[in-house]
């Protein structure tokens, strides 16, 4: 039995993801420090405005608003207890307005980290985080998701957990990391480390590769690396519009929808087959990048230069693999 | 290929080995073999505070910048400031009764809505490594709390954090009711968090964006000395 990314895959080069969740939801009037998922079951209407911002924007598949909807992160609004129901009332909500649409789109339900660090340097083991996990990919499958959505990981172990706690689902899923340390994960993983690590798992996903990080150049910057590793999954790019900014009360990406446009063509040539935005990208980019991605033929892969040249520089020296800085040498070693 | 397995034995090195090796094990995280050189350093006389800059905050500066360079990671920073703490809290007790020097004191926490305190719990470790007296209140704050705790902690800096771009905006509504009950002039406001920048920084109002633990420390030092320069000129 295929799944509706599987088929979609199948039928097409390449296909467009959604793009930003918490930077289009400000612009509705969500509240710093709110929890976005609340709105699924207080503002369902503006939930459903913002997907169907990127359907009729042209996405083939978009994620549902429960990018924090674990308990652990849940917690933080006294909502710990409510796991089950934010996350099927966001997929359910994400189901209607993609069976609506009158095209083949599909719904895939946002998992974010727990934000805890995982033991045995922080305190969330294996199992806890799997069980976390779990519930909340059972609320999504409840609410009707096509798939499950693993993203902004920056922990091996954590990934691998999430792995686990999918594999108990059975449901088919991508996984995503954010590359945003001097071309590293948070946690130091490198985008063939990512490739490692997927490769390895018991219950593969479909498809895995980078989302958000710091901007359009880095994210292409890890694309590349992952592609240079000949992984036999399709790559996943989801970069965030430029960098971030402070304009007038409010947060503003710098990254116009041209420039977005041309990141999705750089993208393609990159080795992506799954392209989208993350954070500061609307439905306005979505449409500049639709238009690019069906007008363009794919070229050659990109050198850095060209990366640098057409979406800007990089903001560290490497992409943390070959040519990064190395550890000073020490007089014992241990390990 | 030169990874000869020399047992070290700390109590054998002269002084003036034992410091580089002890900044070493502070980089490899190894948290028994800091204390060890900790109570060496001290049964030879050291001073305890001789012992908190030249051994641990030297030592740590070391990660500190390789941290900032993209060398060292998150695991490797907190392991070594898990050794640091080790050492710290030999010293502390002794520092409080020798009256080391107060470099200032600080309030950090991570913004309401916002789970992540890796970033603030690293700055905590880095800034009482460097001596400050650090008032960590954890995640998910209202700007409520962050006042009380200025208050109560007697605080010249107000250290900020947020992992996510739904949560950095609150940071300006902190600092906007600071300035409304017109105490924003007497704290030093700094800023940190990885989808944040310089720009955005000066945006919202803060003294200085940090973008990292390593810079959170030097930024400290240097607008604090700034502060004293002006008091006295005042």
């Amino acid at each position: 039995m295929s799944d509706a990314l599987t088929s979609l895959l199948a039928q097409r080069d390449w296909l467009l993801t959604d793009g930003a969740t918490g930077t289009n939801l400000f612009n509705m009037g969500l509240e710093a420090g709110e929890a976005p998922e609340l709105w699924n079951v207080d503002r369902p209407d503006a939930i459903r405005a913002l997907y169907r911002g990127s359907v009729d924007a042209g996405s083939d598949l978009f994620l549902t608003n429960t990018f924090g909807g674990n308990a652990s992160r849940l917690a933080l609004h006294q909502a710990s207890d409510r796991v089950e129901e934010l996350n099927r009332a966001g997929a359910a909500l994400a189901r209607e307005v993609a069976d609506a649409s009158g095209r083949e789109v599909v719904v895939a339900g946002s998992i974010g980290p727990t934000g805890e660090i995982m033991a045995p340097m922080g305190s969330l083991t294996r199992e806890a985080a799997a069980d976390l996990f779990e519930a909340q990919a059972e609320g999504l499958r409840e609410g009707g998701v096509d798939i499950l959505w693993v993203e902004t990981l920056s922990a091996g172990e954590e990934l691998e957990a999430a792995a686990e706690a999918i594999r108990r689902t059975g449901m088919p899923w991508c996984v995503t990391m954010s590359f945003d340390t001097a071309g590293r994960t948070m946690m130091g993983l490198t985008g063939s480390d990512l490739v490692r690590l997927v490769t390895a798992l018991p219950h593969p996903p479909i498809a895995f590769g980078a989302n958000c990080g710091v901007g359009a150049s880095d994210l292409l910057r890890t694309v590349l690396g992952i592609a240079a590793q000949g992984p036999e999954l399709p790559i996943i790019a989801k970069g965030n519009a430029g960098i971030p900014k402070f304009v007038e009360g409010h947060i503003h990406y710098n990254g116009t929808p041209e420039l977005m446009a041309d990141y999705a063509r750089l993208a393609r040539d990159c080795g992506a087959r799954i392209i989208g935005g993350c954070c500061g990208t609307t439905p306005e980019h979505l449409v500049a990048m639709r238009r690019a991605l069906e007008t363009h033929e794919p070229g050659p892969k990109p050198g850095l230069d060209e990366i640098v040249e057409r979406l800007g520089a990089f903001s560290s020296l490497s992409d943390g693999g070959e040519g990064a800085p190395e550890r000073r040498p020490r007089r014992r070693r241990r390990g | 290929m030169a990874d000869q397995e020399d047992d070290i034995v700390l109590a054998e090195l002269p002084d003036e080995e034992l410091i580089p090796q002890m900044h070493d094990d502070l980089y490899d995280g190894l948290k028994d073999e800091v204390e060890e050189g900790v109570y060496i350093l001290l049964d030879r006389g050291w001073a305890p505070y001789k012992v908190l800059t030249e051994a641990l905050v030297a030592g740590m500066k070391v990660v500190g910048d390789d941290f900032r360079d993209g060398i060292l990671f998150v695991p490797e920073v907190l392991l070594a400031a898990n050794a640091m703490k080790g050492g710290m809290n030999i010293l502390k007790p002794l520092l409080a009764e020798t009256g080391a020097p107060r470099m200032g004191r600080m309030v950090i926490g991570t913004v309401k809505g916002d789970i992540h305190d890796i970033g603030q719990n690293l700055v905590t470790m880095m800034m009482e490594g460097a001596g400050f007296e650090v008032m960590n209140i954890g995640i998910n704050n209202p700007v409520e709390k962050y006042i009380e705790a200025l208050q109560s902690f007697e605080a010249d800096i107000l250290g900020m954090s947020a992992l996510l771009t739904t949560t950095m905006p609150y940071m300006k509504v902190v600092i906007d009711t600071m300035k409304e009950s017109g105490i924003r002039d007497n704290y030093i406001v700094l800023v940190g968090g990885a989808p944040l920048n310089e720009e955005f920084g000066r945006a919202i109002g803060a003294d200085a964006y940090c973008r990292d633990a390593a810079v959170a420390v030097e930024t400290a030092k240097s607008l604090i000395a700034r502060r004293h320069n002006q008091a006295t000129a005042g």
